[in-house]
């Protein structure tokens, strides 16, 4: 078995995750449930073993390296790091219907890792700019952060279908959905960590530019993005702390905020031009 | 005070102002990544249009990180976040150093949560018993005497209300550290050939040549590939001289920079100049050299009565990496040539004596040479931000207050606590100490 196969099965095991999570969703059946944590479980188990399999591989190819050096790495990570977290939050908060807000997400990155115009998936040495240990920080770090933004994103997604459909009296689906305080509170839990991963991102970062070129900020676009996203989320943890915004605001704070993180993460790469041009490939 | 009173003040004491600075500063980073920084004045002429570049000149959007109204929002951050600290700094040291067994009797029983317990023991047994489960589940409890009762009080983690101020701090400190890097720092680079040292570097803000106060040699460097030609090492040996003594070396390659007396030096270029670079010895005389040569060329050494040349070269087994033919003619008359390797170092036989032959591509590296004393504050800063994100994220100050009290013929004891966050896992500790207390006031011995 090859890495790529193993990916490429862990693409397949995130739709079909994807789907029975949402018909759990639409058809309330607990045992479509169970099949979808399990299927996802699987999964991930696979794509864990599938990087770790390509890691090895680098190494025999004679230039090994963490498998987090391009677009097509980072990806998977994405994926994975969306899928773990989420992992986490359904055992902590007993609940699988947040995986249908979830799951999609890890499988849309798997399939854009595999399908996506121009990238590619051959594993290639690291220019010398790349090879730093602050490198990995700066990328496992902020795609944790990412994947937070991410979850918190659905789960806006989610506050807002189901406040939208609150005052109906049988309000079917959308009733199975957790009450709208619990979802208000693991949105705020989320961007919470979200950020603290994506604050070490950006110094991970820095810290890994002055050691590569002597500057720990030169605003290029992609630096200049990760901070936008940065002051976004912090602007909706002050509105929320100290002016009490809540609810509908902070979903479609969690939103935008996420939107801000795939212009970052996509956008500046294929519409800006800057130092972090390694991600077009 | 009266400054405190007055409108500027407040405005810049508020929070909201702080959401419109985050979001304008949003904002206006976005033109600057989508608007070329730093082109030269043509590039917006032919873009934009004349009047559009014009524009753009007046509101210095070429350059629009260092522009006075992107400056002004950074400052004005700045002040925000001095001004909110200094109006709520207080108050909350006043939290944090707080008697809390001064607190208000009659505010114990409002509080969230609380619980009070009616019990047939005597005050003092009760709180003999109070203390025991608080220090049981973890919370040293001090005591005073209150309104004909005894008050307990235990508290957890008060410092962390400081934890949000450590955030704010950092990024004062962060600017801080940037200003003193951009007023007493400079960067610029050096280009240093194979065997020679320089004690200049030029800036970059205006091509001016700095000294440097000690000079940089360059040993050697060296270009390695990977098998499909992307380059894979970067690397100079790098030595500084003090008054032409060696002082320190180094090996450096990038993301591994060299740093002596505030400059840092980085790998950041090379120049290939189609010349080798050949030191020679005379392993009898022990007379050596060194010979800066271009192939095809006749070298003479008169010293010692040889001549030499490259004549020929061939990739080796390794991609991108050649071996060199050498003729080679001594005093002895033999004139044989050989094959070297780049980077390699041989020895030459010829009738009775032997020669030690080295040859190396010649290279200059291209070093990016920083003055930045402000890094280390910046650091600084980077490192009290994430503590105090943890600290404001996670952690949080919990007191618990146990109020004994005999009424009538009867004690009450009153269980009180509170917490600034995280109200849940608070909850959960507190139900430990009820349930524990409970337990002790409800057992007979
Ligand atoms: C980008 C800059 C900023 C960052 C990263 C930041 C970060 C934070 C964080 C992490 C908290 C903690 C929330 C908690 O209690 O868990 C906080 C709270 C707060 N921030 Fe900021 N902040 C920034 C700018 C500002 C500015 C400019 C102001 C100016 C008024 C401000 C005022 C406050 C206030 C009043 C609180 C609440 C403090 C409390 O709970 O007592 N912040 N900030």
């Amino acid at each position: 078995m090859t890495s790529s196969q193993l990916l490429g099965i862990s693409t397949l095991g995130y739709l079909v995750a994807s789907a029975l999570y949402i018909a759990t969703l639409i058809f309330k059946t607990k045992k479509s449930g169970i099949a979808a944590s399990a299927v996802t479980l699987i999964t991930f188990l696979l794509q864990t073993t599938g990087i770790g399999l390509r890691w090895y591989e680098s190494y025999h190819m004679g230039f090994g390296h963490a498998p987090l050096s391009n677009m097509y790495e980072s990806l998977v990570f994405f994926s994975w790091a969306i899928v773990i977290f989420y992992l986490l939050l359904e055992v902590k908060f007993n609940n699988r219907l947040i995986g249908a807000f979830a799951i999609p997400f890890a499988f849309i990155s798997m399939a854009y890792a595999s399908f996506g115009k121009g990238i590619t998936q051959e594993i290639s040495p690291l220019i010398p700019a790349l090879q730093s240990n602050w490198l990995i920080a700066h990328v496992v770090t902020c795609f944790i952060g990412y994947a937070a933004f991410a979850v918190a994103c659905g789960l806006g997604c989610m506050y807002l279908v189901k406040s939208s459909a609150e005052d109906k009296p049988d309000a079917g689906l959308i009733g199975t959905l957790p009450g709208l305080k619990v979802i208000d509170d693991i949105i705020h839990k989320t961007i919470i960590f979200g950020f603290l991963w994506l604050s070490a991102g950006i110094i991970t970062g820095a810290i890994w530019a002055n050691s590569a070129w002597g500057t720990y900020w030169s605003w290029d676009p992609k630096e200049t993005w990760s901070l936008i996203t940065w002051f976004i989320y912090a602007a909706t943890l002050h509105a929320r702390f100290t002016r009490g915004w809540q609810g509908k605001r902070i979903a479609w704070l969690a939103i935008i905020g996420f939107l801000s993180v795939i212009f970052t993460y996509f956008g500046v790469n294929f519409l800006l031009s800057g130092l972090h041009s390694y991600g077009s490939s | 005070m009266s400054i405190k009173k007055n409108s500027i003040w407040s405005f810049f004491a508020s929070v909201k102002l702080a959401l419109f600075v985050l979001f304008f500063l949003a904002i206006a980073s976005v033109i600057g990544t989508v608007i070329p920084q730093n082109a030269p004045p043509d590039a917006y002429i032919n873009e934009f249009g004349a009047n559009m570049a014009k524009f753009f000149q007046i509101l210095d959007i070429p350059d629009m990180y260092n522009s006075w109204w992107f400056i002004s929002l950074l400052i004005m951050l700045a002040l925000n976040l001095t001004i909110c600290t200094i109006e709520r700094l207080p108050n909350v040291w006043h939290l944090v150093v707080q008697d809390n067994l001064q607190t208000d009797i009659d505010r114990l029983a409002k509080m969230r949560p609380s619980k009070e317990i009616l019990t047939s023991l005597s005050p003092d047994e009760a709180a003999n018993r109070a203390r025991a489960s608080l220090a049981e589940n973890g919370w040293q409890a001090k005591e005073a005497p209150r309104d004909a009762g005894i008050l307990l009080f235990a508290q957890k983690g008060p410092w962390t209300r400081f934890g949000v101020y450590a955030v704010h701090t950092s990024i004062l400190v962060i600017f801080a550290g940037a200003m003193i890097g951009s007023h007493f720092g400079y960067k610029g680079s050096i280009m240093i050939p194979e065997t020679r040292s320089s004690d200049i570097m030029y800036s970059f803000s205006n091509e001016e040549p700095i000294k440097l106060g000690f000079e940089v040699l360059c040993k050697r460097f060296t270009l390695t590939h990977y098998a499909n030609g992307a380059p894979k090492e970067f690397r100079s040996d790098l030595a500084i001289l003090e008054n032409g003594k060696e002082v320190l070396t180094k090996s450096i390659v990038v993301n591994d920079p060299l740093s002596y007396k505030g400059h840092t030096f980085y790998q950041s270029s090379y120049q290939s100049y189609k010349k080798f670079l050949v030191s020679l010895t005379d392993n009898q005389t022990k007379q050596a050299e060194t010979f800066l040569i271009e192939p095809g060329k006749e070298i003479k050494w008169p010293v010692e009565d040889i001549t030499f040349g490259i004549i020929n070269r061939e990739m080796t087994e390794t991609p991108f990496l050649y071996k060199y033919k050498v003729w080679f003619k001594d005093s002895t008359g033999v004139a044989e040539p050989f094959w070297i390797t780049d980077g390699d170092t041989t020895t030459v036989k010829r009738n009775g004596k032997d020669y030690t032959f080295a040859l190396k591509e010649f290279f200059a590296t291209g070093l990016q040479v920083t003055k930045d004393p402000g890094v280390w504050y910046v650091y600084f800063g980077c490192t009290l931000m994430l503590l105090g994100l943890m600290v404001a994220f996670f952690l949080s100050h919990r007191r618990i207050w146990v109020y004994i009290k005999q009424e009538d013929d009867e004690t009450s004891v009153l269980i009180s606590g509170n917490t600034n966050k995280n109200r849940p896992t608070f909850e959960k500790n507190f139900d430990a100490v009820n349930r524990s207390l409970e337990e002790k006031i409800k057992s007979r011995s």
